[in-house]
């Protein structure tokens, strides 16, 4: 932990994360547009950018869920361009998904020990012959899986089966998948969506202390500006599939075609005022 | 007394048929209730199990393979062998597809696997089969050659079960039940979903081919028709859904009473009139149509719904101390 870290601040100046280029094509329409942006290793990052501009399409292939089109994504300095997702969580990089997609009905506890890498039980020669060893794995996994219900507050649910979650309840149990391994670069797909405020001031503090703590990159796509305004820096500025601007929020949110891009609309039929 | 021992005789073919069932269902449940693979083609991994069998342990026929003698327990994991052999095959083909196209797939392939054993009459003799199939503990007098048999079958089904169970609570269940839930969720959470889905299709069709394998002997004589998809498809599928998928003592539940139906049945059907005599097939599987949709009206997770393991105890903090873990305990 202590050794990545400190390698981290070395590796400061390389991103983690390159987009090169990114384009994907959905027959005619063509959702991301020749992206290209970076993301520094232990950043907050912030993706925003109007609706249908590209965001989850360019997490979906930074993630390895659909191919791109064209153009490169670089992780450490590797292409990992086409890895299909189970081997880019191996590599570090996880991400939640903009519809909770939990495991309905195993329980929240089991949601979250899924996760864990290394585990001998998931050999089902393992869980007959050599069940000691299974079983030693997955006592750390419980462990570590209660822990992270602790730090979310959903240690009441853990024998809920997680379909019956609320909406914000999944949303969090969706970031608690990203505490479960050492992740290096965690991707959240609007964390904040259909969260109360509260809730909602409990993730951005989650992102922090998992940031601070634990050396996680994160890079989020967000509509909620205050949470954006809060933890980002830089905001990449994503509109019809190109990278419009990047920068700190204070200037990216001033800037009037990113506020022409989100209500570009309603500015120009107001015509000149 | 002569009347008690027919209905004890009854009893135990109904427990023999039963058990050879639950082996069936049984496998379809890994690949259905645990991992959501709809393989539609169970009589085709049951007919290479039983085909094996056959071929391997009966004595020198001129109109089909044979004459290897095999013992018998070896014929049976060589039965097992061949199916998850094929199912191996199958699955690399098919495992990428959806629900729905798996199904299609599957069906497809039952049907040729049936209609290889119906024309290549060289090595099966073709749609008049094979007969004289060495059974386990025939030497024995009666009634004790069918006792052991049905001891065997059951504790086959035992076995399994308890195999089957020990994996399902473990690790290996959780991913499986995961990729079940929500694909993309388990290919981000770092689990190689094709190659999961690929180990569950595979043992499945082992056990269906171990299935095969004890029919085989029970019945003595097999041709194409064992792969009947009606027998083996539709009434395992209805007897894993009555009995609860998901959940293995469901699935043995299902098999045990759905064979029951099944066999009453054909009691009832052939007291009909000769007219409907002949179409006594079709009341049997609209009565069994029946019963499903009574079942799944009033129980849709089936008779035993699907369990997740027992609670996992807190290691840490408020409760209880770490002796008593044993999450695997069930
Ligand atoms: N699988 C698909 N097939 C066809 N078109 C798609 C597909 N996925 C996305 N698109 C289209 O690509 C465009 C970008 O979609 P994307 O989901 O990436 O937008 P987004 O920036 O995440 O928007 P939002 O903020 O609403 O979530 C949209 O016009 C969408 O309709
Ligand atoms: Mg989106």
């Amino acid at each position: 932990m202590t050794c990545r870290r400190r390698f981290g601040e070395i590796m400061d100046a390389t991103p983690i994360l390159r987009v090169d280029n990114l384009v994907k094509r959905y027959g005619g329409l063509t959702a991301v547009d020749g992206a290209s942006f970076e993301v520094r290793r232990g950043s907050i990052t912030g993706l925003i950018g109007p609706n249908g501009a590209g965001k989850t399409t360019t997490f979906d292939i930074i993630a390895g869920a659909q191919p791109p089109t064209e153009g490169r994504i670089t992780f450490e300095g590797n292409d990992i361009t086409g890895l299909p997702t189970h081997e880019l969580f191996h590599l570090g990089i996880v991400r939640s998904f903009q519809i909770p997609k939990e495991y309905g009905r195993l329980t929240v506890i089991e949601n979250l020990m899924l996760v864990p890498p290394d585990q001998p039980g998931e050999s089902v020669w393992a869980t007959w012959f050599t069940p000691g060893r299974v079983r030693a794995r997955e006592r750390e996994v419980l462990e570590l899986a209660d822990e992270a219900l602790d730090f979310l507050g959903l240690s009441h649910l853990r024998e809920e089966l997680a379909g019956n979650l609320s909406g914000g309840q999944k949303k969090l149990l969706e970031l608690g998948r990203g505490m479960m391994t050492e992740s290096k670069l965690v991707l959240l797909d609007e964390p904040g969506a259909g969260v109360n405020p509260t809730l909602m001031n409990k993730i951005i503090e989650m992102i922090r202390r998992l940031n601070a703590e634990r050396g996680y990159t994160f890079c989020i796509v967000e509509h909620d500006m205050d949470l954006i305004a809060r933890l980002c820096d830089p905001v990449i500025v994503l509109v019809e599939g190109k990278v419009l601007t990047e920068g700190p929020f204070s200037e990216v949110g001033n800037d009037p075609r990113v506020i022409d891009a989100y209500f570009g609309g309603a500015v120009s039929a107001a015509g000149p005022a | 007394m002569e009347q008690y021992y027919g209905y004890f005789l009854y009893l135990l073919s109904l427990l023999t048929m039963g058990g050879i069932y639950a082996v069936l269902t049984l496998g379809l449940n890994v690949q259905w209730g645990f991992t959501g693979l709809f393989n539609a083609g169970i009589a085709g991994f049951f007919a290479v199990g039983a085909y094996v069998q056959a071929i391997l342990t009966t004595p020198i026929y001129a109109r089909h393979l044979g004459g290897y003698e095999w013992p018998i327990p070896l014929a049976m994991l060589a039965a097992m062998a061949l199916s998850a052999v094929v199912g191996y095959g199958v699955a690399k083909i098919c495992i990428r597809l959806r629900a729905d196209y798996l199904a299609i797939a599957t069906i497809g392939i039952a049907e040729i696997i049936r209609l290889v054993f119906k024309n290549e009459g060289w090595a099966t003799n073709g749609p008049r089969g094979i007969s004289q199939i060495p059974k386990a503990f025939e030497d024995l007098p009666q009634p004790w050659n069918t006792l052991a048999f049905v001891a065997m079958v059951l504790a086959i089904v035992m076995v399994i079960y308890l195999a089957l169970e020990r994996a399902r609570t473990a690790p290996w269940g959780r991913v499986m039940t995961a990729i079940r839930e929500n694909e993309a969720a388990a290919a981000a959470a770092g689990k190689n979903v094709e190659r999961f889905r690929l180990e569950s299709f595979v043992i499945g069709s082992a056990l269906m081919g171990l299935g095969g394998a004890l029919m085989a002997q029970y019945l003595k004589q097999i041709d194409p028709q064992v792969s009947d998809p009606l027998t083996a498809t539709f009434l395992v599928f209805v007897m894993l859904i009555a009995g609860g998928s998901a959940n293995n003592k469901g699935a043995i539940l299902g098999a045990m009473l759905m064979w029951t139906v099944w066999s009453a049945t054909e009691i009832l059907t052939s007291r009909l009139p000769d007219e409907f005599a002949i179409r006594s097939a079709y009341v049997r599987i609209f009565l069994i149509g029946l019963i499903l949709q009574f079942i799944l009206q009033r129980r849709p997770q089936g008779i035993l719904p699907e369990r997740r393991p027992k609670p996992h105890p807190r290691l840490r903090g408020d409760r209880a101390p770490a002796a008593n873990t044993g999450s695997t305990k069930q």
